[in-house]
């Protein structure tokens, strides 16, 4: 039960090769992906029939590596578009939240942050549509009533930001505001005292303080959204971001390029990780 | 000291001017998209361009054999994969919490997080590798003599599952680790000295312990396994059934947007039903679930 009580030899053997399988449960997956990435075969599967690098690098047309495949890497730059405006849009909203969930004077403050939760459990599909609906009513309007024509609130890019932001801002406000609530009021209250205005003591005591929740939560909401799926699906016009395009091609059968762009993504995914796990140590510390 | 006064006037501009990003952000992305969803879902067509109220859209659900049987077969799987995730993950929960030591336990607890920072895309594209009829399951089977002809692992339900355990286990280590970090370890040592075995202690004292874990573990990762999308269809191919899919066929293939709403609708009726009761039967709230 515990490392302090005895334990039969037995079940420490049976507990460590638990845990084994279950670490690589978690990577088989993954390192597939890597290997065959590697594979000198039109086809990401085994059998293995050589090392190469083309699947990343060649130019040749039926065997295009990612660096020449225009239709990849322009998705790849969609997608980091949507992400950095939905990481910017929710770091902004987020920290907005937290300082209101804060105020004590907040009247229906538990009602709001039940609402403010609720974007978490509605599924990404529903709030896909939903807002598909809502802003094609919109545009329906506003053609009927003035003739314009508003091209982003058809299915598109802006669309897609916004169905991200929808849920993701609950995760940054999340972040942020469980680093504000730790945050010694007192602090605030000498910078007023010594005759800082409000805005001034927030931009210089309060602000630095929240500035590595801050990251932390831009850097969960940018990988989110690179990530998404379920709600850009639905909102997605002719731009499609990196995993809608790579769904498309996994469903009529890729070649090992899909492989090359998988390793490119879980090496990026990695870093960012690591550098949000090693600021999160920094925050403890 | 009046309301019209300058200096209460001050921090009520600021209430307001912080009030107005989540009452955007709720009201223009949330709250009025899903009312309008409702709506529409009571919307019938009763000739081109012109719509009345009406609950056909509900009853064709309830009619047409196969809404019904998507609908129920994606919560049984749900549920079914909810129950596995949990009992997979709580023995690995308890060896990071209790049995690792030090760097160890750091380690272990990282090398499980790390997977789920990878996009739910290439994780599925890996399970398709080994899965497949041409894949390296298949292949080594026949290699080391077990099977003589390829066999597809993929397109079944056996499949969906191993995917949807895959994807949610993330969801449910963390809230499991951090209940069970917080059992006083002197607790069991007491449970111990006082006679109790391996079986009694885990039934009386840890499982009770982590129940709030389980709670949240167990209700975020029904969420997402009800409103998954790629996982099911990838692996589960034609004969997936997964309601979600069932969604976007009325709206992008079909266009028929009033029964889609309908079924959006239920499947968010479900989830939140399911949601509920599992917060009632075990006396937790959503905020704590959450955190």
């Amino acid at each position: 039960m515990l490392p302090t009580l005895p334990r039969p030899r037995s079940a420490r053997l049976v507990s460590t090769l638990y845990v084994t399988a279950f670490v690589v449960f978690l990577f088989a997956p993954l390192l597939t992906v890597a290997v065959f990435s590697f594979n000198d075969s039109t086809f990401p599967s085994p059998p293995w029939q050589g090392f190469t690098f083309d699947w990343y690098v060649s130019g040749d047309g039926a065997r295009l590596g990612l660096l020449h495949d225009s239709r990849l890497l322009d998705s790849i730059f969609v997608s980091l578009r949507v992400a950095l405006a939905v990481t910017i849009l929710s770091v902004i909203v987020g920290t907005a939240n937290a300082f209101l969930l804060e105020r004590k004077d907040l009247r229906f403050r538990n009602l709001l942050y039940m609402i403010m939760l609720w974007p978490l459990v509605v599924p990404g599909v529903i709030l896909g549509i939903s807002i598909l609906l809502f802003s094609n009513t919109l545009a329906n309007i506003i053609d009927d009533l003035f003739g314009w024509e508003i091209e982003w609130l058809r299915p598109g890019l802006t669309l897609v930001v916004l169905g991200q932001f929808s849920f993701i801002a609950t995760v940054a406000t999340l972040v942020i505001s469980a680093r504000l609530r730790k945050f010694d009021p007192t602090l605030e209250e000498a910078a007023l005292s010594l005759g800082a205005t409000r805005i001034v003591a927030a931009a210089t005591v309060t602000l630095p303080f929240l500035q590595p929740a801050m990251i932390g939560a831009a850097i969960i909401a940018f990988l989110m959204s690179f990530e998404n799926f379920n709600t850009t699906l639905m909102l997605v016009g002719s731009d499609a971001t990196l995993p809608i395009a790579m769904y498309g091609r996994l469903r009529q059968g890729s070649t090992p390029v899909l492989n090359a762009v998988s390793v490119v993504l879980i090496l990026s995914s990695a870093a960012l990780a690591i550098a949000a796990v090693a600021l999160s140590r920094e925050r403890k510390a | 000291m009046s309301a019209g006064s300058p200096a209460a006037a001050a921090p009520r501009l600021g209430l307001i001017l912080l009030l107005a990003p989540a009452a955007l952000w709720l009201g223009v992305l949330i709250l009025i998209p899903l009312s309008e969803m409702l709506y529409i879902s009571f919307q019938e067509r009763v000739a081109p361009r012109i719509y009345q109220f009406g609950v056909s859209n509900y009853l064709e659900f309830f009619i047409e054999q196969v809404y019904w049987n998507t609908f129920f077969r994606t919560a049984v799987i749900s549920i079914v994969a909810t129950l596995l995730t949990l009992v997979i993950a709580f023995p690995v929960a308890y060896y990071i919490a209790k049995l690792a030591r030090g760097r160890n336990k750091n380690l272990l607890f990282i090398l499980c997080l790390l997977p789920f920072w990878v996009s739910e895309l290439v994780r599925t594209f890996g399970w398709i590798i080994l899965l497949r009829e041409t894949g390296v399951v298949s292949r080594t089977l026949q290699w080391l003599g077990l099977a003589d002809a390829p066999i597809e692992f993929l397109y079944n339900d056996a499949a969906i599952l191993v995917g949807l355990v895959y994807t949610s286990m993330l969801f449910m280590v963390i809230p499991l680790v951090t209940a069970l970090d917080s059992l006083n370890d002197s607790l069991i040592e007491a449970a111990y000295d006082l006679g109790g075995n391996a079986f009694s202690i885990m039934r009386e004292i840890v499982i009770p312990h982590a129940m709030p874990g389980i709670v949240g573990g167990t209700i975020v990762v029904f969420m997402l396994t009800l409103g998954n999308y790629l996982t099911s269809t990838l692996l589960g191919g034609k004969n997936s059934l997964w309601f979600t899919e069932q969604i976007y066929n009325q709206f992008i293939t079909r266009f028929n947007w009033e029964q889609g709403s309908a079924f959006g609708f239920l499947l968010l009726l479900l989830s939140s039903l399911i949601v509920w009761l599992g917060l009632k039967l075990s006396g937790q709230t959503l905020a704590k679930s959450l955190s």
